[in-house]
């Protein structure tokens, strides 16, 4: 299947039209030694084949609408409303392309539009762009703008945001070249640490919350660490958390990013997720990426616009905020449903039952002797569960029980005792009583198999 | 036509979702949260019901247009038809509920997919490793020049500056910066190709990168691409691509052929993974040999029959995102390659180099043509006999929307004046490509009969010509509820004639 249009006699009409004898005529500027004869990658097939195929390669992965799954660390598997399948599945949004004709777009601007307005009011803050890459990358921008605003060249960070997003953050950094001073807060933050260790060369402090191991960092106080020496704070947030936690604008963030997968978004093995980004207006000119506007047309009514342009690289070329040209706009418009629907109610809602949810497995878990919880309280929906053997044993155990463990989290933390075995344990409002106690029954056989000396090698007794 | 912001619909207490109910014992709130890390004040999301909702966001989808509505000639975005099928593929639950934390034991047909999607990439584009991280074009630019960097500085070398064309998409400059080079700018000569004596100046041991788009954003074929690549491989620089335009070559020559030394691919165009409005995008990287250690982690690869996530490689530049990529590009895409198969994409190519230049031939009569043809997927034309009468390019883009046509990419590349930069795809019938040139065609005639009529335009689209420059003079980039005030930021105006595509 080839979804072209074209018939022989077709083609034949537009080269006379053309003036060309053949279609090798317009290919006569690519140099003849350049040429390849065509491509090794085996004949097209029909579409019933090739779904035939995809089928089949669905089919070698375990996937969570049949697997009960514990895994978490920054994509989550919460319930995705019909209504938001409904809409992202409508062709006018999803074969459209970036709003730059504005007259054209109006539908997928005012959606922007809204959306960047949903994140103001999630944050607390003032604005928001049409939305990033991902968390990670979102992460990775904020620090640019505050090295930017502030000219500093240094950025401290928390090592208890997540290793994913620090990593992409290093990397980032190897490019305009500023220092990152990772602060140890694993599993326990000290605040005199973090007083210490943030100084006048700081950009920013880039702090997460919930962080990786699930537990509410202090932000007020860190705000304050971050502020009386003159960098921004950063804060990185679950946009569900927001449901029930303070909000980045409530403890004086300058910018809050975050990964925003789980406002109705699949998990799709990494991606396509949602990066979002929110900050101060005296910091809105810095903004990476796509901002709309509300303005007027020529008869004075409502209409919207991709706006500020001029941070942006198809105008201000080298000298532009960011490099980044698209944004994940049909995940953005995938969440501006998901928030219209759940609303505040919902939202909370949706926050509460995975942070109940999953202190009922802490409460549970923590009784089971060599288990222990090793977040500090208090935790939202994640919590770090010390297990008596390794974490990859535990997940093999829990595996051959049908069921999908946790995170191994001593892979990011060498040689930090008490995380060596330590399982990151994660729960939404998908997560059932019945799922949690099967983990827990499971858990506990496994420490009774663990606890049970191997049998001793039949001895000779001569 | 405008329809309300989804806020001015709520009504407090209104409900569109519905949770199961607590099935675990509850405890006081105050018990696992405590009040002092609580939000004070809740969020305003509006508060409306699923059928508000779905009727509020379908009424908005039908004020865009589309590739399934129309013809979206975008010159270098390669708006060519989405498959159906690949959005069924990208649903099936095996794809769209693995989490990325799963034991590789789990994913066994994610990550074959992956890394049968990494040897088809290879094979068409002829480099030897490939990453498919990247979330998008610009992203895989940078990924490319900080491999770059990390080789050069392999070798002891610290070279400062990436050159990129006149012509050269924004983004290509943006990545240099940000991943710490100055740009430096080279002209194109009078044939719309990069001077390749000027390039000869400009290379010199501070030469880390030479960034070029081939064929290049006139549509023009870099013919002395060779030379080019001696020049700036003598002096210890390396070449890069940006595969934005890829969909013109296909099964005729490869990046890898030309010399280039690094490629980025953009999924969402060539492999037509959707836009969906501004992203998702997917842009992969391919290398040589050279640069194979400097890849993202992790690598797809390969042992006996099983696939595995590779993160043991010292020599990588690290992360560029969390994860693999936009893995549900990846599905889409080797859903397109492996149903159109090396002849399909061969022919995809051909039949794209065909429309342009069909479109071209029948419009450089009324519209000049810069620089002289034939072009390969896209072609420039310039406004500039329309402007000498007072009607503009931007004024030509928004009365073809009266047409039904989304307009062109305008002002852009920059070295043209009153730039319309079109690429039909492969995709588009005889059919809509003749009713395009007669709305082209009719638009000249009416910049010299009637020419306010362009000026005014458009005129059936759902809102008129929408004013930019208040916008960014009066910042208002958000709803605030009743009562609050709209703090306005001091505004900058926007330059007049930005570019408007690519």
């Amino acid at each position: 299947m080839d979804y072209l249009s074209h018939t022989e006699e077709e083609r034949r009409r537009m080269l006379d039209s053309i003036g060309a004898s053949s279609v090798e005529d317009l290919f006569l500027d690519v140099p003849k030694e350049l040429r390849v004869s065509g491509l090794d990658i085996g004949p097209g097939l029909s579409e019933p084949e090739v779904l035939r195929l995809m089928t089949s390669l669905a089919a070698q992965n375990e996937n969570l609408e049949t697997r009960p799954s514990f895994l978490g660390g920054g994509a989550y598997y919460g319930y995705v409303p019909a209504a938001v399948g409904a809409i992202t599945g409508r062709a006018e949004f999803y074969t459209s392309y970036t709003p730059y004709q504005a007259e054209l777009s109006q539908g997928t601007l005012q959606v922007i539009y809204e959306f960047q307005s949903m994140i103001a009011e999630l944050t607390g803050l003032d604005v928001a762009n049409a939305s990033l890459y991902d968390g990670a990358t979102a992460v990775a921008e904020a620090c640019g703008m505050a090295l930017n605003a502030t000219g500093r060249d240094r950025v401290a960070i928390l090592d208890s945001v997540n290793p994913e997003y620090r990593r992409v953050l290093e990397t980032y950094a190897t490019g305009i070249g500023y220092e990152i001073d990772e602060i140890p807060s694993v599993p326990r933050l000290s605040l005199d640490t973090a007083q210490d260790l943030v100084g006048q060369e700081h950009a920013a402090l880039v702090v997460q919350n919930p962080d990786f191991l699930g537990s509410v960092a202090p932000m007020e106080e860190l705000s304050a660490i971050a502020h009386a020496s003159g960098a921004l704070f950063i804060a990185v947030v679950d946009p569900v958390s927001l449901g029930l936690l303070m909000s980045p604008g409530e403890y004086g963030a300058d910018i809050a990013v975050g990964e925003g997968q789980n406002l109705g978004g699949w998990l799709s093995y990494g991606g396509p997720y949602l990066g979002f980004m929110a900050t101060t207006s005296r910091l809105q000119r810095r903004i990476p990426g796509r901002i709309a506007g509300a303005t007027v047309d020529a008869e004075g009514r409502r209409a919207f616009v991709l706006t500020l342009q001029t941070r942006e690289q198809h105008i201000r070329r080298e000298r532009a905020t960011s490099n980044i040209c698209t944004n994940e706009a049909l995940v953005a418009l995938g969440a501006t449903v998901y928030l219209a629907l759940v609303g505040n109610q919902g939202l909370a809602r949706v926050a509460e039952l995975g942070l109940r949810k999953a202190h009922y497995a802490a409460s549970r878990l923590s009784q089971l002797a060599g288990f222990e919880i090793v977040s500090p309280e208090p935790f939202f929906r994640e919590f770090v569960l010390s297990t008596p053997v390794s974490p990859d044993e535990v997940n093999r155990f829990l595996l051959g029980r049908n069921i999908l463990g946790g995170i191994a989290v001593d892979q990011h933390y060498p040689g930090r005792s008490t995380l060596d075995r330590g399982l990151l344990l994660s729960f939404t409002e998908q997560t059932t009583r019945r799922q949690i106690d099967d983990l827990v029954d499971s858990l506990a056989e496994l420490q009774t198999e663990a606890a049970t000396p191997e049998p001793a090698m039949a001895g000779g007794s001569a | 036509m405008s329809e309300h912001l989804i806020f001015e619909l709520s009504s407090a207490g209104r409900k569109g979702f519905s949770l199961p109910e607590l099935d675990v014992p509850e405890q006081p709130l105050d018990d696992i949260l405590p009040a002092e890390v609580r939000r004070r004040r809740p969020p305003n999301l509006p508060e409306v019901s699923e059928p508000t909702v779905v009727r509020h966001y379908t009424r908005l989808s039908q004020l865009n247009h589309s590739i399934d509505t129309g013809f979206y000639p975008l010159g270098s975005c390669t708006m060519k038809y989405n498959p159906k099928i690949h959005e069924v593929a990208a649903s099936l639950p095996g794809f769209r509920s693995i989490h990325p934390e799963q034991p590789e034991s789990t994913v066994h047909g994610a990550l074959q997919l992956m890394w049968e999607l990494q040897e088809l990439l290879k094979s068409i584009t002829g480099m030897d490793s490939v990453s498919l991280q990247p979330a998008a074009g610009a992203h895989g630019e940078l990924t490319g020049l900080l491999m770059i960097k990390a080789f050069h500085r392999a070798s002891g070398r610290h070279p400062s500056t990436v050159i990129a064309p006149d012509s050269a998409h924004g983004t290509n400059p943006a990545s240099a910066t940000a991943a710490g080079y100055r740009l430096v700018s080279v002209p194109s000569d009078e044939r719309g190709r990069v001077d390749v004596e000027a390039l000869r100046r400009l290379v010199n041991e501070d030469t880390a990168a030479l960034m070029l788009t081939n064929p290049n954003t006139l549509g023009l074929f870099e013919d002395r691409i060779q030379e080019m690549a001696s020049i700036v491989h003598e002096a210890g620089g390396l070449l890069y691509y940006d595969g934005a335009n890829l969909n013109a070559v296909m099964g005729v020559v490869r990046p890898g052929d030309m010399g280039f030394d690094v490629v980025h691919l953009n999924l969402h165009k060539t492999f037509t993974t959707p836009h969906g409005g501004g992203g998702p995008g997917s842009g992969p990287v391919a290398v040589t040999s050279l640069l194979e250690p400097y890849l993202p982690v992790p690598v797809v690869r390969r042992r006996e029959q099983a696939f595995f996530l590779d993160y043991d490689r010292p020599r990588s530049i690290g992360k560029m995102r969390s994860f693999y990529g936009n893995f549900g590009m990846f599905v889409r895409a080797y859903t397109y390659i492996r149903s159109l198969g090396g002849e399909g994409l061969a022919q995809v190519s051909r039949d794209a180099v065909l429309n342009s230049n069909y479109v071209r031939t029948r419009l450089n009569d009324v519209y000049e043509e810069p620089y002289a043809g034939p072009t390969m997927h896209e072609f420039v034309l310039s406004g500039r006999r329309q402007a000498a009468r007072g009607v503009h390019t931007r004024d030509i883009a928004k009365r073809l929307m009266d047409y039904g046509f989304h307009p062109p990419t305008v002002y852009f590349p920059l070295i043209v004046e009153e730039a319309l930069m079109i690429e039909p795809t492969e995709t588009e019938s005889i059919d809509t490509l003749d009713a395009f040139v007669s709305a082209m065609r009719e638009i000249a005639q009416e910049a010299e009969s009637d020419p306010d009529l362009v000026r005014s335009a458009p005129h059936v689209t759902p809102v008129g010509r929408v004013d930019e420059a208040r916008a960014a003079r009066q910042p208002d980039l958000r709803w605030r509820p009743p009562g609050q005030d709209h703090d306005e930021a001091p505004g900058a105006a926007t330059p007049g004639d930005a570019p408007e595509g690519v």
